[in-house]
């Protein structure tokens, strides 16, 4: 990424969907909680858009803000104590600690090693998708569309009413 | 002094603090719903650094097609969380995790 636009949209996106990400687990409404969900998986949509990934923010948004997110706020409303549900439990202090040390682990890994980098390419990803997902990948392809019939089935037997 | 212009570093660090926060939440959440919004964000976490690897370096399409199959079983994966917490709804009343402890010794 060369522009300053590019820079300046990186950094706004990043400071947005991590303050989304923060407020998903402080806000007291699960409701709202939902909400800022939607916020910061519509900022990794732009994300997306920044790494040349045209492709997958289209999906980002199709799946995750069209399908999972109205998902969410379904079962949301299928299970009460909206207002004040949103609440932890008491190992708050060790699972600061243990989640600290792993990004510490995880930064020093990203920091120290030598990646291979290249110049990234700015043509459209969409095409060399089909090609790879069915020469390469046909078999996780089939096997993910086996995957998603299975759940739905599982779904609907799991919770229909008895 | 931080480089203002983003390159892969940036990305990946973006990654990787996505990735702690959703962990924090998994692991002191008690509500069952925001248990799984934890795990959407873990997921979209890993799903950056998938594709910023694939934009900067060598290994191409790969990453896309990884973070594709990735979203799906995210999507299957909420479609079966909400279920089960549907169902365990109806028969606990609750989906508060102190008071599903059955299995509890």
């Amino acid at each position: 990424m060369e522009s300053v636009t590019g820079a300046i949209a990186f950094w706004i996106l990043a400071v947005a969907i991590i303050g989304c990400a923060v407020l998903v687990l402080t806000v007291p409404n699960i409701f709202h909680s939902a909400l800022f969900l939607v916020g910061c998986l519509g900022g990794i949509a732009g994300i997306y858009i920044l790494l040349n990934a045209d492709f997958l923010a289209a999906v980002q948004i199709l799946i995750y803000i069209g399908a999972v997110a109205v998902m969410l706020i379904f079962g949301i409303m299928l299970t009460q104590d909206v207002v004040k549900s949103n609440v932890s439990n008491h190992y708050r202090i060790p699972a600061l600690g243990l989640s600290g040390a792993f990004l510490v682990i995880l930064l020093t890994a990203i920091f120290g090693t030598n990646w291979q980098t290249q110049s990234p390419s700015t043509e459209a990803s969409t095409g060399s998708i089909a090609d790879a997902l069915f020469s390469n990948y046909i078999l996780p392809f089939e096997l993910s569309s086996v995957v998603l019939l299975t759940a739905i089935i599982g779904a609907i037997v799991i919770a229909k009413e008895r | 002094m931080i480089d203002f212009m983003p390159n892969l570093n940036h990305f990946l660090t973006l990654s990787a603090i996505l990735f702690t926060i959703g962990l924090f939440g998994a692991l002191t959440k008690r509500n069952l719903i925001v248990i799984l919004m934890s795990v959407e964000i873990m997921l979209n976490g890993i799903n950056i650094a998938l594709v910023a690897f694939a934009n900067y370096t060598i290994v191409a399409i790969s990453g896309h097609v990884f973070a594709l199959f990735v979203i799906t079983v995210a999507a299957a994966e909420v479609a079966i969380g909400l279920a089960l917490i549907i169902a365990v709804f109806r028969t606990r009343d609750t989906i508060d995790l102190r008071n599903i402890n059955l299995l509890k010794w």
